[in-house]
């Protein structure tokens, strides 16, 4: 399978506020999407994976590392930028701020095709995107504006707008966090069609475990500007070895294991500890401690999807 | 907007929903403006027929006067008759244009106020259009940029010269450009709205006026131009924060595209809400200003009015600038409709 999309030991610092140490956001990672494979990256908040995100679809520059899409590495001229936004989408978490307020489903979805000179048609197009993204009869949904819609109904106009610029990847950053139970998974669903009907490749970016079981053909476990695991869905989610996805796992309500509850600080991306990054909150090291923990730097993880699952833990390699 | 050619007969339906909406919105509006000008003529009775100032005395100070006519003055004025008829009378004449007739200039208030409506109109128009101009555009800019060095000046400048009384800062102007300090020769003329040793009309009028303008306009958009520094300021701010900007930046506007075409009308709406409101109160001119500059408007009628005191003609000043700031609110509702696709929903 062809890769679309791909970071190499990307690295994002935010500068620092005054009297602060800079935000190691995004701290070493590698990733590869490829053509027609859904990919979810999981973690708490503050992770970084929502960073990583906005640093894939080239709104946040990183600060080392590259974004390569379609076998070329990103450049920064507002040229470059523009070109590859017709290679890879943005979808956001909140339909209803994702939305101009003021604009009609039309305006929202023909602004990429305007854009970007496909005006040719473009009616076409739009009512095209519409009904791919399953507002059917598009013309119906045309003129409507956002507050006439419901949430399910908005992300659907977010996806319509993504997908009249008919990318190969869409970068989903928490696409059904602030939906209700029930539109979840229509949503999902619609991902997954998208991805069978048109070959699309989709990064998701969610905390939730079990919607990157549902839809994900690989997980990306990420803690703290890593990812510290990395696998085909089956393997993480089934036979998890680091000890930070066993945590999370945990604490499902069906896992059948004792709950692992997390001890210690949470993650700060100003003071990323030495050694293991997840050492201070370890259960592993807790039990049997190894100066290898705090003391010896991991590798970063290469990202190659085509290697059996990865983790970045010293005790269990 | 070119997308209503192409986005077809669905568009086209939607919008033809709204808009039949829009007659009966507008005929409430229009009842509730109506309300509140009657509702304003009460308050405008009633005070000036409480004012402890009695209109004879006022009208005979300092001239030997018989009892016999004050008598037939009071009669005159019908200040004899029962309240309620009073009440209608100046409804009624209210109603008709008629807003009685000046003490003081032994004229009728309606002809005052429309020979003095167009100076203020002039002034405070002009003064309206820069302050609102420029504020809007160093709101949008600092606000786009806050914390920059841009904006820290323009925020500053603009809170420094709201926070100026206006007559001071007219005052100031006044000694430094048209009676000349120090280097600065007299520039401009200090008062009035035209030289009367000039001819009244052509080119040379025009330029004369302009000159005389100069001043009293700079004075308020100084004052003014702040209010909407701030707003739209901290409109746009709030609108930063919103995912619709990302979205529109992963299609790829530019930043420029992306302040202009999703940010600004957005940020827009409380501004025009102010924007309203100050047109409202234009015609009322701005009392201080006028007065400091001798300017010829209603602001400065009002002042001449409240020296005497002349109850007709603060009565019906009082008036025109209510019924300017209910049919400038009317006006405001109206246009938030078609600004703001979600009151249309209401």
């Amino acid at each position: 399978m062809k890769t679309v999309l791909e970071v190499r030991d990307l690295t994002v610092t935010y500068p620092a506020r005054r009297g602060a140490a800079p935000a190691r956001a995004v701290d070493g990672v590698n990733l590869q999407v490829r053509q027609g494979e859904i990919v979810a990256l999981v973690g708490e908040s503050g992770c970084g994976k929502s960073t990583l995100a906005r640093a894939l679809v080239g709104l946040v520059r990183p600060t080392g590392g590259q974004v390569v899409g379609d076998g070329e590495p990103l450049g920064y001229s507002a040229a470059a930028l523009k070109a590859y936004r017709r290679h890879t989408q943005l979808v956001l978490q909140d339909p209803g701020g994702a939305l101009n307020p003021r604009q009609s489903v039309f305006d929202a979805v023909a602004e990429g095709p305007r854009l970007h000179g496909l005006t040719d048609r473009l009616g076409e197009r739009v009512h095209t995107a519409l009904a791919k993204a399953g507002l059917r009869p598009p013309e119906q949904f045309a003129g409507r504006f956002p507050h006439e819609m419901s949430g399910g109904q908005q992300q659907r106009v977010v996806i319509a707008g993504a997908l009249a610029l008919e990318p190969k990847v869409i970068v989903a950053d928490e696409p059904v966090a602030s939906l209700d139970a029930s539109v979840r998974g229509e949503i999902l669903k619609l991902i997954l069609e998208l991805r069978d009907s048109l070959g699309l490749s989709a990064l998701v970016v969610s905390h939730d475990l079990g919607l990157a079981w549902n839809i994900a053909d690989r997980v990306a476990v990420m803690y703290l500007g890593r990812i510290v695991e990395t696998g085909t869905v089956e393997e993480v989610l089934l036979r998890p070895r680091h000890p930070y996805t066993r945590a999370l796992l945990s604490v499902l309500p069906d896992s059948g294991e004792p709950p692992v509850l997390l001890t210690g600080e949470p993650p700060d991306p100003t003071s990323v500890p030495g050694g293991c990054r997840f050492h201070p909150r370890c259960p592993l090291r807790a039990a049997e401690p190894d100066p290898r923990c705090d003391g010896l730097d991991l590798p970063v993880l290469t990202g190659d999807p085509s290697a059996s699952a990865l983790a970045a833990c010293h005790l269990v390699q | 907007m070119s997308s209503l050619a192409a986005a077809g007969p669905a568009k086209a339906k939607g919008q033809g929903a709204a808009r039949s909406g829009f007659l009966p919105y507008l005929a409430g509006k229009l009842g509730a403006a109506l309300v509140s000008f009657l509702v304003t003529l009460v308050i405008g009775f009633v005070i000036f027929s409480l004012m402890p100032a009695d209109p004879v005395r006022t009208l005979t100070r300092g001239r030997p006067t018989s009892e016999a006519q004050l008598t037939q003055i009071r009669l005159q004025l019908g200040l004899d008759d029962p309240i309620w008829r009073r009440f209608l009378t100046f409804v009624g004449d209210t109603l008709r244009g008629e807003l009685g007739y000046s003490w003081q200039f032994q004229q009728s208030v309606s002809s005052l106020v429309a020979d003095r409506l167009w100076p203020t109109l002039l002034l405070m128009g002009s003064a309206a259009a820069l302050s609102i101009a420029l504020g809007l555009w160093l709101g949008i800019r600092s606000g786009w940029r806050h914390g920059s060095l841009f904006d820290r000046i323009a925020s500053g400048a603009s809170i420094t010269l709201w926070s100026v009384p206006t007559f001071w800062l007219g005052m100031i102007l006044l000694v430094a450009f048209s009676v000349g300090v120090g280097p600065i020769p007299s520039l401009l003329p200090a008062g009035g709205m035209s030289d009367p040793s000039l001819p009244q009309e052509g080119w040379a009028h025009i330029v004369d006026v302009a000159k005389h303008l100069v001043l009293p306009c700079l004075t308020m958009v100084l004052v003014v131009f702040a209010q909407y520094v701030t707003v739209m300021r901290s409109s746009i701010i709030d609108e930063m924060g919103s995912p619709y900007l990302l979205t529109a930046r992963a299609k790829g506007l530019t930043d420029d595209a992306v302040r202009r075409r999703h940010a600004v009308p957005n940020a827009l709406l409380p501004s025009v809400t102010m924007i309203f409101m100050h047109l409202g109160i234009l015609v009322s001119g701005a009392i201080t200003v006028e007065a400091v500059y001798s300017w010829p408007g209603l602001g400065y009628l009002t002042y001449e009015a409240l020296r005497i005191p002349d109850l007709p003609l603060l009565q019906g000043t009082f008036i025109v600038f209510s019924a300017s700031v209910i049919i400038m609110n009317l006006l405001a509702d109206v246009v938030y409709r078609f600004l703001d696709p979600r009151v249309r929903a209401q």
